[in-house]
């Protein structure tokens, strides 16, 4: 069965790349462009992993990770958080919060695809 | 037994030695005979009786005569002696025994006048020590009081209550930069001398401060402490605290503690731009290079892609980029300042940078110099020796190449930077000339600096062109110079207030309890506040209004000349031209000074925790009460007043307010009915205190009471005991009740000769 992917990113210049990359990579992806859009889409789309921006409009990544892990029915979704704030201690939060991966800007893109097969054990 | 019996006893045994052995011999002789030889003795003796008794009477005259005069020489001679040496040993110091009568008696008479001149070469030793003594020690006060005023960081020393007994100049600047308030001394009113130090840095700091300080004495640590405190209106101190150790045996007794403040505010705000800078530079960054390297990624892995697709990968590469360039360049301009590795240089008002070059160039080359549109208000970033060199080393080159007949100045603002411009009229130089001249070591005749003027140039982060001015036919050197904000704005106020050393510490004040408002103390030993107000009438309920405050502080009995409240005050409503003879005080003085709301609290706030005084305290006192309710000042809760009569303020006390010099009396009456001249000696009270200022010295010998003293011999002192509604209405009503006798009782209590003061009468104790 094909997996699904959110993509949740206000900045169209990296959604471009990552959806492209998802798509070649054989997976079903879907977009968001802030926090309350994410969340509707989770409910809708049933994605089996985020891939989560922090910076964003509305609702931060942190905000929207805190929601989604709060909800049990959603215990088995992946979130990778993928973020410019490369500071320790915003890693250890996302981390905390319930993040299953903490990736920083820029990103070898081999790396992030290698990543979310092994999180979604394709 | 008295030396006179003494001489009655030897005159009696005189006798009986002269009479005695004769008589006791005829009797012997008188029992061995018979009948007949008792009648021829009788006979023999009857015949020569007279001239035997005068013989035995001259020879006892003789015997007391010789008597006398050695009872004289040796008992009455030392005896006065005696009396002599009682006198040398008390009274008189100089008064020496003369030596006389016999040769004995001399030499006593003369070794104790050598015992008195050794005594004295000891006591004038003693003495000559002590005053050495005392000098040095006074000399090492003032030269730490001297070191501390230079220093470049604000110091305050404060005894245990926080009571601040030294602060020096730099001090003192800060706060009152940091004051906000529309008086010229809402700020210098909160630090002073035997102020607390609470009404500006937080007490459990400090007290929290001092806790550590006391626990690392004991534990044998560095003893020192440092807190960061916020201000009212958000400005930030670091302070140090280091123990004032006691001198005695137990080293490890407190007696008080030296602060080292620091403004931070602006290191800090400093360190928040760099945080932002370095934060737009990588987070900014990393969301770009994120969606380039991924673009890119895509563009290398997938060569086969749809043209569309590469294109819109190709096309977020360009934007990103482009975004980053243009973020670049705005961290760039808006942070070029805390980006720069700058040398250390000092904020200077731009025109006395421009004064100390034209002195230099008119000076080293005798060339004219003149300025033209000076921004004077202008601050720049410099280190103006080598500014100044650069200038001259230009203007010496200048002459040397196109002889100009004279220099102009210019110094002008643009946004952040300033423009300081070297003007000479003379044909254009070639760009190679200038890039010569900017690049070799500076040298005007024998003066040379390692340095280039483009070394100058960078250190100050700045930037130079030449530039022509065709119109005018003149061309110019452009220096550009980051322009500064000045931390603390020069004073002017301290050349006013007359030379010497300013008091700003009172090493007595360590000992110095809070007597502040116990009225039952001595005027000496309370911190007073002496004050005046000028006015527009005489009838505040008229709507007469203040025009005028004045007023000193009074601290240990030392009147504090940095310390004083002088401040005009605008009456929103017209003066009466009769008074303006008074007074001194005229319309335009007046008009857009700040209003009474403004200043009454500022004067609240400089005579917080003091007795107020003033010249028939009385009638101030009823404008002042007329406001409390309209500014919200009670002068009724904190400080409590006395009233000096007479003796009013003259013109070196109280500034402005001492108009009135000499021209005592009351102020009930007209000004101008007033009786000239004081009584008594008819030295104010803040003239005097003015003189006790000057000299650096605690009024009078004795060091106590000399205010006092001084009203006292006017004969019009009025303490005004008790709290302060009973004092004032006391003195509200002080006319009627002026011949009220104190009981002798109280007048002693309060350590005043009986006979010389008049008093509220009311007691303390009693209301």
């Amino acid at each position: 069965m094909t997996k699904r992917i959110l993509i949740v990113d206000d900045e169209p210049n990296i959604v471009i790349s990552l959806e492209f990359l998802m798509k070649k990579e054989g997976f079903a992806v879907a977009v968001a462009n802030d926090g309350d859009e994410a969340l509707a889409q989770v409910a809708s789309f049933n994605p089996d992993l985020l891939l989560l921006d922090v910076m964003m409009p509305k609702k931060s990544g942190f905000e929207v990770c805190e929601a989604l892990r709060a909800d049990p029915e959603r215990a088995g979704l992946k979130i990778v958080m993928l973020t410019a704030k490369g500071r320790d201690t915003e890693m250890a939060k996302g981390l905390a919060i319930g993040a299953d991966a903490y990736v920083t800007k820029p990103f070898s893109t081999k790396e992030l695809v290698d990543k979310v097969r092994e999180m979604l054990a394709v | 037994m008295k030396a006179r019996y003494r001489f009655l006893v030897a005159v009696m045994v005189l006798g009986l030695l002269m009479t005695g052995p004769f008589m006791v011999t005829l009797l012997l002789v008188w029992l061995d005979m018979d009948q007949a030889q008792h009648d021829l003795l009788v006979h023999l003796l009857s015949s020569h009786l007279p001239v035997g008794v005068a013989m035995t009477v001259f020879g006892f005259v003789i015997g007391v005569l010789i008597l006398n005069k050695l009872f004289k020489q040796y008992v009455d001679g030392l005896l006065s002696m005696s009396e002599k040496l009682r006198l040398m040993l008390g009274a008189n110091r100089n008064f020496r025994v003369t030596p006389e009568g016999p040769p004995e008696v001399q030499h006593l008479a003369r070794a104790a006048n050598d015992l008195a001149q050794q005594r004295d070469v000891l006591l004038d030793d003693v003495s000559e020590q002590i005053a050495t003594a005392k000098a040095s020690v006074e000399e090492e006060k003032n030269r730490l009081a001297a070191l501390m005023s230079e220093l470049a960081q604000a110091v305050v020393v404060c005894n245990l209550d926080g009571r601040i007994l030294l602060y020096n100049n730099r001090a003192r600047l800060q706060f009152k930069a940091l004051a906000q308030g529309p008086t010229s001394v809402s700020g210098g009113a909160l630090i002073g001398l035997g102020r607390s130090i609470f009404s500006i840095l937080e007490k459990n700091q400090v007290q929290h401060a001092e806790g550590v300080v006391r626990q690392r004495l004991a534990a044998g640590k560095t003893a020192l402490s440092n807190f960061i405190t916020a201000l009212r209106g958000g400005q930030l101190l670091r302070v140090q605290m280091v123990p004032v150790l006691s001198g005695s045996e137990r080293s490890d007794r407190m007696s008080g503690y030296v602060l080292t403040i620091e403004n931070i505010t602006r290191n800090v705000e400093e360190e928040a731009r760099r945080d932002q800078v370095l934060h737009t530079l990588t987070e900014g960054s990393r969301a770009s290079l994120g969606s380039i390297r991924a673009a890119v990624t895509n563009l290398i892995d997938y060569p086969e892609m749809e043209p569309e697709m590469r294109e819109r990968f190709l096309g977020v590469v360009g934007d990103e980029v482009a975004g980053m360039s243009q973020r670049l360049d705005r961290t760039m301009v808006e942070f070029s300042d805390s980006i720069k590795m700058r040398w250390p240089l000092e904020d200077i008002l731009g025109i006395d940078l421009i004064a100390a070059t034209q002195r230099r160039i008119e000076e080293k080359l005798r060339l004219p110099t003149k300025t033209e549109g000076l921004d004077d208000a202008l601050w720049v970033k410099a280190d103006s020796f080598s500014l100044v060199f650069a200038l001259l080393f230009l203007a010496s080159r200048l002459q040397d190449h196109y002889g100009p007949r004279e220099l102009r100045l210019r110094l002008s603002a643009q946004g952040r930077l300033a423009y300081l411009d070297l003007i000479w009229a003379g044909p254009a130089m070639s760009s190679e000339t200038f890039y010569t001249w900017e690049m070799e070591s500076m040298q005007v005749g024998a003066e040379a600096s390692p340095l280039t003027l483009r070394d100058v140039i960078d250190r100050h982060g700045g930037e130079i062109w030449y530039q022509r001015e065709k119109a005018a036919h003149r061309a110019y050197f452009r220096f550009v110079l980051p322009v500064a904000t000045p931390e603390v704005e020069a004073e002017q106020e301290d050349n006013k207030r007359g030379a010497g050393r300013p008091e700003y510490y009172d090493f007595d004040l360590f000992n110095y309890e809070d007597k502040s408002i116990d009225l039952d103390r001595r005027l000496s030993e309370l911190t007073y506040t002496v004050f005046d107000t000028e006015t527009t009438g005489l009838q505040p309920s008229d709507g007469d209004e203040i025009i005028q405050i004045g007023a000193a502080r009074i601290v240990n009995n030392r009147l504090l000349r940095q310390e004083v409240f002088d401040q005009l005050v605008d009456p929103e409503r017209p003066l009466k031209p009769e008074s303006i003879p008074i007074h001194g005080i005229t319309e335009d003085m007046v008009r857009g000074k700040p209003n009474i709301d403004l200043v009454l609290p500022a004067f609240h706030e400089f005579c917080a925790d003091t007795v107020l005084i003033a010249h028939n305290a009385a009638f101030d006192m009823r404008f002042l009460q007329l406001k409390e309710k309209r500014t919200g000042v009670r002068f009724a809760a904190g400080p409590r007043y006395a009233s000096a009569v007479g003796g009013g303020p003259s013109e070196s006390g109280v500034a402005q307010a001492g108009r009135y010099s000499g021209a005592s009396g009351h102020r009930d009456r007209h000004p101008s009915q007033r009786p000239g001249g004081c009584p008594g000696d008819g030295r104010g009270i803040p003239a005097d205190g003015a003189a006790a200022g000057k000299d650096g010295h605690r009024h009078g010998a004795s060091g106590a009471g000399g205010f006092r003293e001084d009203l006292l011999r006017q004969g019009q002192v009025l303490t005004c005991p008790g709290r302060w509604r009973a004092s004032f209405r006391a003195a509200g009503s002080w006319r009627s009740r002026r011949n009220w006798k104190p009981s002798r009782r109280s007048m002693k209590r309060r350590g005043l000769p009986s006979g010389f003061i008049s008093s509220c009468g009311t007691s303390p104790r009693a209301t």
